[in-house]
């Protein structure tokens, strides 16, 4: 280990690697600090994703893959299961494990320097400019410097809190998650199903993601909203008792998942955060990890630009939140208004949804149609749930 | 005042989030509350997935 770097990379999660990958890429000399002892576990997550979104990076590679998804299915508060089968799009339930061990290994091909049981203690900060970082490498500690560190440090982002910025979400923007990868369960693997409705996930969704071989993520996120009255384990293992008896869980994991609009200035003098640190998460479903793999490709090339230009200040940073809002940003801001929409709709309005796409022939339905119908109560809408979901 | 079920706890950090006061510390496998800094607002009660966090026994204080 070096004691200056460019750029200080804190998480090696897909966003820290992909972070570390684009800056490497660019020449510039790069460490991630790992806090675990192991790249990609534990997995804190439903593992799903759009091969699209994948392609934007790589070719997803077969043992990346745990099941091909080409359907949906959603299942209303009376039980009502309407089939929705996707148009372009295929979905795929990963195995987080070795994909982030994969992307990390791609970092460390071009160039990067990974380091795990590597916990961060605190941030150099000079002269109101981060230096780099104190860090508690296997009972050592040690300061290293750098020009520019990237939070990629996940949903408590203590980079974030450290440098000033405001990290900290609202309990209504909060879902409180909790997922069992289970086995023994006899489920269709083509197919991810989705639960809606207070008795089921109120403020938020219950899901089944399929991982081969009669194995699935089974979980639930709850709104923060709710999670006062009764915690997101409560609502997940009354499923589990009423629906899959004899299913063995074979993992258990909790999480957050913070789903307010992204942070807009995820930004500070010679400090950028990324991923679930900087909110870049879609606010409707949950889902984190294209947006984080790309707020990090985003972020890396931002800093490799600013190593070259030896300007760390906030002001050259800017560019980050600019390209980010481009790309997926203000999207994700379009997707938080629909949430807002959605979580206005009661049982019944739920229920009343599933009847009438049930009555559509299922080759005409796509999630558009779905969302067209739940968004009833704030037409002003249409055009954004006509844009976001043009593909599905 | 707020107990912690060390036992149960995934240290998946959800906790920390939505502290006003950033009084939880939540390193690989082990979780503190800073006590003099906590305000007892239990948000992190609240919004725990898995019921690690408890109020303590008033009895207890």
């Amino acid at each position: 280990m070096k004691k200056k770097y460019d750029i200080i990379v804190v998480g090696g999660g897909p966003t820290g690697s992909m972070a570390a990958f684009e800056a490497a890429r660019a020449g510039t000399s790069v460490c991630v600090l790992e806090k675990t002892r192991d790249i990609g576990y534990p997995v804190r997550c439903g593992e799903a994703v759009g091969h699209s979104g994948l392609m934007q990076f790589t070719n997803p590679k077969k043992n990346w893959i745990a099941s091909k998804i080409k359907s949906i299915q959603l299942v209303s508060p009376n039980k009502t299961s309407v089939d929705i089968n996707f148009k372009k799009e295929t979905g795929y339930i990963l195995n987080r494990r070795v994909f982030d061990y994969d992307l990390s290994k791609m970092a460390v091909d071009v160039g990067a320097e990974v380091y795990t049981k590597a916990y961060v203690e605190d941030l150099v900060i000079i002269d109101g400019c981060v230096k780099g970082v104190k860090v508690n490498l296997l009972d050592e500690n040690i300061e290293i410097l750098s020009d520019i560190v990237i939070g990629a440090d996940g949903i408590d982002s203590r980079i974030g809190r450290w440098g000033g910025l405001k990290t900290s979400v609202k309990m209504k923007d909060m879902e409180s998650c909790v997922q069992y990868s289970v086995s023994n369960v006899n489920i269709n693997q083509e197919q991810m199903r989705m639960y809606v409705g207070s008795e089921f996930a109120p403020g938020g969704y219950l899901w089944i993601f399929p991982k081969g071989d009669r194995s699935a993520n089974i979980g639930i996120g709850i709104s923060g909203k709710y999670s006062k009255e009764q915690s997101a384990k409560t609502y997940l293992d009354k499923f589990m008792k009423n629906n899959y008896p004899d299913a063995s869980i074979l993992t258990t994991v909790c999480g957050g998942v913070p789903c307010p609009k992204p942070m807009r200035e995820p930004i500070g003098e010679g400090l950028m955060l990324a991923g679930d640190a900087a909110h870049q998460v879609n606010p409707m479903t949950g889902g984190g990890i294209i947006s984080g793999m790309k707020g990090g490709t985003i972020a890396g090339i931002v800093a490799s630009e600013s190593i070259k230009s030896k300007d760390y200040s906030k002001n050259f940073l800017k560019k980050y939140p600019q390209r980010m809002l481009q790309d997926f940003g203000k999207n994700y801001e379009r997707f938080y208004n629909i949430k807002l929409a959605v979580n206005q709709l009661n049982d019944d309005d739920l229920n009343k949804i599933a009847a009438s796409i049930l009555s559509t022939p299922l080759e005409k339905r796509t999630l558009g149609t779905v969302f067209k119908k739940a968004i009833f109560k704030k037409p002003s809408l249409v055009f954004d749930v006509l844009k976001l979901f043009s593909g599905f | 005042m707020i107990d912690i079920v060390q036992n149960k706890c995934d240290y998946c950090s959800t906790c920390i989030t939505v502290c006003p006061v950033d009084c939880i510390e939540v390193r690989e496998s082990s979780i503190k509350i800073d006590d003099n800094t906590c305000i007892d607002c239990n948000l992190c009660i609240y919004i725990c997935p898995i019921e690690v966090l408890v109020q303590q026994n008033e009895e207890k204080i």
